[in-house]
Order: structure tokens, then C-alpha cells, then sequence
């Protein structure tokens, strides 16, 4: 008796501390605060296919880590707070199209993100054909390709591009000019066009664009390029860091977008939080009512349950989604049910005429198989729901398994003890009031 | 009540249930939300005053998106559903209707068909899975049960009622679609699959009763009608079946009544399954063991 009094005063106090923590630790955004979907936070989520039939299947690999990275550089350059990047694959057994999939956090200006992720800029060298500087262009500013040989020198060998005002010269000093350095292989392929050709023009293009095509004037041998066109500082800007994010290993192409604005996020927030606290007093309600005595107990588990939940929710950290407030809603639901079985049992034991705290472990014991048997069920269900759910759902999966696993412990441990720790007699009127449940005569 | 005797009867209504919602899918169907069918969905709210149906439909045809349909949701707000569009279409749409009034986007969703697709075959090969894995869990679970029952019969059974609580639930989303336009979405094939993995609670907690019944009376050498114990099983526990779903049901009602908009289908056919799936526990599962059983013993009279 007095080891179970103690167990049960150590749960009382684990659990207040857990509370505790979980209290001090929301709001403010620190390392242990709740981790909110895009559906309750505001923000955008974009799916990409991903081309990988040009890739090699060795290839394949290492071209979307690179993928990844150079995305990972584009988002973080778009100022977001928290984005996701991720490759995934699609098909019934993953096994199919690999997909790119973004998720931009308080972002809700999809034409902005899609641009800044999307671009791919693909900067050129081309040499001049002797005899064709006067036929660079054709009439609507297009580079006429025939005019031009290619070097093998691109955006490839680029070390890194800088924004620069002026190009030397005394009359062009406030003009933004794009400064491009080469690594060690590109400065050794620059020097070489550059002796070779004195004298020609070098194109130099951007996606496929002729920026400008100056003539050679000597050997370049220090790999570094300055590029001008008739660039603003913003354009220059643009480029300069277009160019140091360098080009998409991979080509992707837009499959689906989705963006939600803050003040909806909000409201699907307020609601799940409201139905959840409607939800549970309404539950607290009817076990007191119904139950009693194991109903308090059961409410008092079920109190631990939820607290226990939102700890892992943080240690985890779960990010929570509606559909992942909806699974711990239901959690709640599903977690008295070991409760009541539980004191179901313990009324038929009583009813048996057993002494109360044999009825009590009785009952416990031969719950136990059915809450087993129901619990394994519920644990089947969430493995194979977390497989088959899309990311945004897959959090309901993980919520609701959780949820299963933590009830079933809390149902068989903290309740158990807590009913035997009240130790009561069932001779009293009281105690047997207390124990049974429903109406009787 | 005598219930051991009246156990044929039990079989009406699910029956007649069931046959209601196979009717309802096979004229009506279900109507596929974007997320598997694929297409845009855009929310609008107009701050000041939010101009008419008509005006919205009529703004939107020279765009030539194909068919919107316009939906009006909140005091303010519009759902506008779409083909899947591209970014530039999406901007032309937003454009003009901001052109009506003061207007805000709250949300743009835009799916292709192939993710819907694989995620429609995928909710398949979910289904199965659940259910293969549940008929083995329960044959395991029930292996100690031969007499008068093989286990694997247990399984079996408790197949079929489950089978009956997710047909209850997307008979009537069949009816919802055909007369609100209620749309099946990813989540609603979760709800189903999430009734697959609990609703077979009340059946277990059944089964189990009578697993211990038939035990007992093995151990004190008793004599009773495998009716009369599946009767006694289904008045022990009656009350426990129907009080835990009813705590499940407590707290899906007010995830329902006041949760987020996005969940509230999702709510209520987890709320219609649960219901199916305690009464079928009792008025289909257990009556179906026991006719099994006569069925074979008559069978293995002949």
C-alpha cells in the first residue's frame, strides 16, 4: 500500500514537471515550442517532378544532393524562416517519379517563390566567327547563332560573380558591371581563348541572351572576367546572385502548389485548439459522471495523456497540422477507452462479490487482453496510414500511433496505480458507490 | 431480452444499410476533391462587400479556364474550383477578381493529376493491406479458440463488419456529394482507413468476451449452446462497446461542431463509422459467428 502511495505521488510530480516544461516552453519561439504545419502557420508548399532521365542511375544520386543544395541555397536566399527541402518519391511503392518538395514558412506570394526557385541562369562564352562582328543580332535583338563558335567555357567553371561599378574606363564609372572569377580549371581555359584570340570578340550570354561581346584585348591569365551590359544595379544585383546559386543540376517542373494565407492558418489553429478543449471537458464530464470514482481516475490519466503528448510533441519536435490536431483529438477519444473497459471490469468483479482491491487488479488483468488485442489493431492501422499518407497528413499517422502507444502506458500504469493507491473498502457505501457505474438499483 | 433467440433478426438493419449504400455509390458515386482528381482550388474574401455568384462566374470566362465553379463559403469569402491551372493562370484569375472589390487571397491549392492518381492507388493497396493484416492479427489473437469456431472464422467475420462500417460512412458521402456536392479528399480515405483500425474495437472487445466465455466453461466442464455464449458475450458487454466509441464520438462531435474547416468532413465520417462500427459489433459480428456456426454444423451433419 504505501509503495503504490508513493509510486502514485511520483507520478503526480513527474507529471506537474512535464507540464511545467511544456508550459515554459510555448510561445516565443524557442527551441522546444510547438513546430506548426503551413496549414496553421500560413505559408507555401510546392511540389516539383524532377527530370532524372537524363541522369545516370549512378549519377542519379549525387545530382539530387547537388539539387537539394543548390534549391537549399535559393530558398535561404529568399529570406524564409524554417523552409523544407526535400526529395521524395512518388509511385504506389516509391519507387516512382522522384519529386522535389518545398516549403516555404510565411510565404505567401507563390509567383515570387516559384521565380526565385525556378530560375536556372546559364551563363555562356561564345567567340566571335571572323568576319560576322557586324551580325550579332537579327532584327528583333535575337543572337544570330551562326555567328558564333562555342569555347566550352560556362557558368560551370564559375567560382564566384561580384557586383562592380565601372569597367576601368573613366566615362562609364557609376555603371554597375558584373565581375566574374573563374576556378583554377576555367582561368586555365580563359587564358588559353584569351591568348589565342586576340584581337576577337567574345559573346558573352546569359540564358541564352547576348549581354555583350568585347573584344579581346590582350591574354587574360588571372581568370577573372568583367562582364557589362546595360545593367541597372538591380539587374547586376540579380545576376551576380543568380550566378553564385548557381545552375540546377537537375531540370524540375512545377506539379502542384499549394499556399495558405496567415489569418486562415490562424483560424484552423484557434478551432482545433477550442475543439480540443470542448472535446476533453465534454469527456471529463461524462467518465465523472458515469464512472465516478475510475472516472476521475480516468480523467486524471487522460489530464497525464495529453500533458505526456505535448512534451513529445516538443522533444520530437511533431510539426502539428489540422490533420494532426484532428488525430490527437481523436487520441483523446481512443484513450479513455482502455479507461473504461478497465472500469467496466471492475464493476463486473465487485459484482462478483470480490474484495476491492482483488477486483481491482482482477479487473486490470483481464481488460488487459482486450486492450491489447484493440490497441495492436489501432497500431497497424496508424504503420500502414504513415506510409500511405502525403506529408501533410502523414503527421495525423504519427500523432494518432503515438497516441496509442502513450495510452496504452498511461491507461495500465498511471490509472492502475492510482485506483489502488485510493485503496478503498468496498463494504463502505461510499466505496461502492464510488466504484460502480451507470445506474443500478 | 432474450438475445441468443433473436439473433437472426439482428441482421435487418446493417443488411439494409449496406444495400442503401452500395445503391447510393453505384448511381451517384463519389465526387473526387482536387487532391485526387487533381485541379486548383482558390479562396477569396472580399473585406468590404463581396460581389454576386453571377458576377464572379461571368468575370472568369474570358480567361478560359474551363468550368469554375463558384462556391460561396463565410459571409465573404468565395471557393473558386478549377482544372489544375498554371502560375500565370492563377494570376490572371486573381487579377480580375480583385478588380471586383477589395479583395484578399486566403488560399491557393493547385494539384496535377498524376499525384492524385498514384495517391487514389496508393489509398487501395492501403485498404487491402489493413485488411490482410487485420484478418491475420485476429486469427493470431483468437488462436487459442478452436472450438467451436476456428480462429481464422473470427477473422474472416470481422472482415465483413468491417467491411460495412466503411460503406455506411461513404454511402452517405455518396448522398452528401449528390445533394450539397460534398467532395472526397485524401483525408477522407485517412477517416476510412482510421475506422478500418478502430472501429474493430468493438468487435474485439466482443470476441474477446466470448474467447473468455468459451474458456470458462471449457475449465468448469460446462455445457452451453456456442448461441447462448455469444448471447451472454454480447449482454456483458454492451455497455463498454457502446461507452467507448461514445467517448470517441464525444470528442469527434466538438472536432465537428467547432474544429477546423478542413477536418470537419473529416470528423463526421470518422463519427458515422464509429457509429456502424459499434452497432455492427453487435447486430452483425456476433450473429454472423453463430450462423457460421450452424451453418457448418449442419453442414457437417449432412
Amino acid at each position: 500500500m504505501f509503495r503504490i502511495r508513493y509510486a502514485s505521488v511520483v507520478i503526480l510530480i513527474a507529471a506537474l514537471a512535464t507540464g511545467f516544461f511544456v508550459w515554459k516552453t510555448t510561445g516565443g519561439d524557442g527551441r522546444f515550442d510547438f513546430k506548426l504545419g503551413l496549414d496553421l502557420s500560413g505559408g507555401t508548399h510546392l511540389v516539383y517532378d524532377i527530370d532524372t532521365s537524363k541522369a545516370s542511375s549512378a549519377d542519379r544520386a549525387d545530382a539530387l544532393t547537388a539539387l537539394t543544395q543548390v534549391i537549399e541555397r535559393r530558398v535561404n536566399a529568399f529570406g524564409v524562416g524554417e523552409p523544407v527541402v526535400q526529395i521524395e518519391q512518388g509511385g504506389a511503392l516509391g519507387t516512382g517519379q522522384y519529386r522535389l518538395v518545398v516549403e516555404l514558412p510565411g510565404i505567401t506570394d507563390t509567383q515570387a517563390a516559384i521565380k526565385s526557385i525556378g530560375e536556372t541562369p546559364l551563363l555562356e562564352f561564345k567567340l566571335v566567327k571572323a568576319g560576322q562582328e557586324g551580325n550579332l543580332a537579327d532584327a528583333e535583338g535575337n543572337p544570330v547563332a551562326a555567328s558564333f563558335e562555342d569555347t566550352g567555357l560556362t557558368g560551370k567553371f564559375l567560382s564566384r560573380a561580384s557586383l562592380q561599378f565601372g569597367n576601368g574606363s573613366s566615362q562609364a564609372l557609376a555603371t554597375p558591371t558584373v565581375r566574374v572569377d573563374f576556378n583554377s580549371e576555367g582561368a586555365k581555359l580563359f587564358g588559353d581563348i584569351t591568348s589565342a584570340n586576340v584581337g576577337r570578340e567574345l559573346g558573352i550570354f546569359l540564358d541564352g541572351k547576348l549581354l555583350s561581346a568585347p573584344v579581346i584585348q590582350d591574354k587574360i591569365t588571372d581568370g577573372t572576367a568583367i562582364i557589362s551590359g546595360n545593367f541597372t544595379a538591380e539587374t547586376a544585383r540579380d545576376m551576380v546572385r543568380n550566378l553564385n546559386l548557381g545552375a540546377l543540376p537537375l531540370p524540375i517542373m512545377l506539379e502542384s502548389t499549394q499556399s495558405i494565407g496567415a489569418t486562415l492558418g490562424d483560424e484552423a489553429l484557434r478551432a482545433g485548439l477550442v475543439a480540443g478543449l470542448i472535446g476533453f471537458l465534454a469527456l471529463a464530464l461524462f467518465m465523472l459522471l458515469w464512472y465516478r470514482l475510475p472516472g476521475l481516475v480516468a480523467v486524471v490519466s487522460l489530464t497525464i495523456y495529453c500533458v505526456l503528448m505535448l512534451a513529445i510533441f516538443k522533444l520530437i519536435p511533431v510539426v502539428l497540422t489540422s490533420a494532426g490536431i484532428a488525430g490527437f483529438i481523436l487520441s483523446v477519444g481512443l484513450a479513455v477507452d482502455a479507461n473504461v473497459l478497465i472500469a467496466e471490469r471492475l464493476k463486473e468483479e465487485l459484482a462478483a462479490g470480490k474484495k476491492a482491491q482483488d477486483a481491482i487488479t482482477q479487473g486490470f488483468a483481464r481488460a488487459w487482453l482486450a486492450i491489447r488485442d484493440s490497441n495492436t489493431a489501432h497500431i497497424i492501422a496508424a504503420v500502414i496510414l504513415f506510409w500511405f499518407a502525403s506529408s501533410l497528413i502523414k503527421g495525423f499517422a504519427l500523432v494518432f500511433g503515438l497516441g496509442v502507444v502513450v495510452s496504452m502506458l498511461t491507461a495500465i500504469t498511471v490509472s492502475r496505480t492510482f485506483i489502488l493507491a485510493l485503496g478503498l473498502d468496498e463494504k463502505s457505501r461510499v466505496g461502492r458507490f464510488l466504484m460502480l457505474s451507470g445506474f443500478h438499483k | 431480452m432474450n438475445i441468443s433467440k433473436n439473433l437472426k433478426y439482428f441482421f435487418i438493419l446493417p443488411g439494409l444499410l449496406s444495400l442503401a449504400a452500395v445503391i447510393a455509390l453505384g448511381l451517384w458515386g463519389l465526387r473526387p476533391g482536387i487532391d485526387l482528381a487533381g485541379g486548383s482550388l482558390l479562396q477569396v474574401t472580399y473585406q468590404d462587400n463581396r460581389p454576386p455568384v453571377q458576377q464572379v462566374q461571368k468575370i472568369t470566362e474570358p480567361l478560359e479556364l474551363g468550368e469554375v465553379r463558384v462556391q460561396p463559403a463565410d459571409q465573404s469569402s468565395y471557393i473558386l474550383r478549377t482544372r489544375a491551372l498554371a502560375e500565370d493562370e492563377h494570376n490572371q484569375l486573381t487579377a480580375v477578381l480583385g478588380g471586383l472589390g477589395s479583395m484578399q487571397e486566403d488560399q491557393f491549392t493547385t494539384i496535377g493529376p498524376t499525384i492524385g492518381a498514384e495517391l487514389l492507388q496508393k489509398a487501395w493497396i492501403a485498404i487491402v493491406l489493413v485488411v490482410l493484416c487485420t484478418i491475420i492479427f485476429i486469427a493470431w489473437a483468437f488462436r487459442g479458440v478452436s472450438k467451436p469456431v476456428q480462429s481464422w472464422k473470427y477473422g474472416i467475420v470481422a472482415i465483413v463488419t468491417l467491411l460495412h462500417d466503411i460503406l455506411v460512412p461513404a454511402g452517405l458521402f455518396a448522398v452528401l456529394g449528390r445533394f450539397v456536392g460534398a467532395e472526397v479528399d485524401a483525408l477522407f480515405i485517412v477517416a476510412l482507413l482510421t475506422i478500418l483500425g478502430i472501429s474493430i474495437n468493438d468487435t474485439i472487445v466482443v470476441f474477446d468476451r466470448i474467447r473468455e466465455n468459451l474458456r470458462f466453461n471449457e475449465d468448469k466442464g460446462r455445457r452451453e449452446e456456442f448461441e447462448e455464449v455469444v448471447g451472454r458475450s454480447i449482454t456483458q458487454t454492451i455497455a463498454r462497446s457502446i461507452n467507448t466509441s461514445l467517448t470517441v464520438v464525444i470528442v469527434l462531435a466538438a472536432l465537428y461542431l467547432l474544429g477546423p474547416v478542413v477536418t470537419k468532413n473529416f470528423a463526421l465520417t470518422l463519427i458515422v463509422g464509429m457509429i456502424a462500427g459499434t452497432y455492427s459489433s453487435i447486430f452483425l459480428a456476433s450473429p454472423l459467428l453463430v450462423a457460421w456456426q450452424k451453418w457448418s454444423v449442419r453442414g457437417a451433419k449432412k
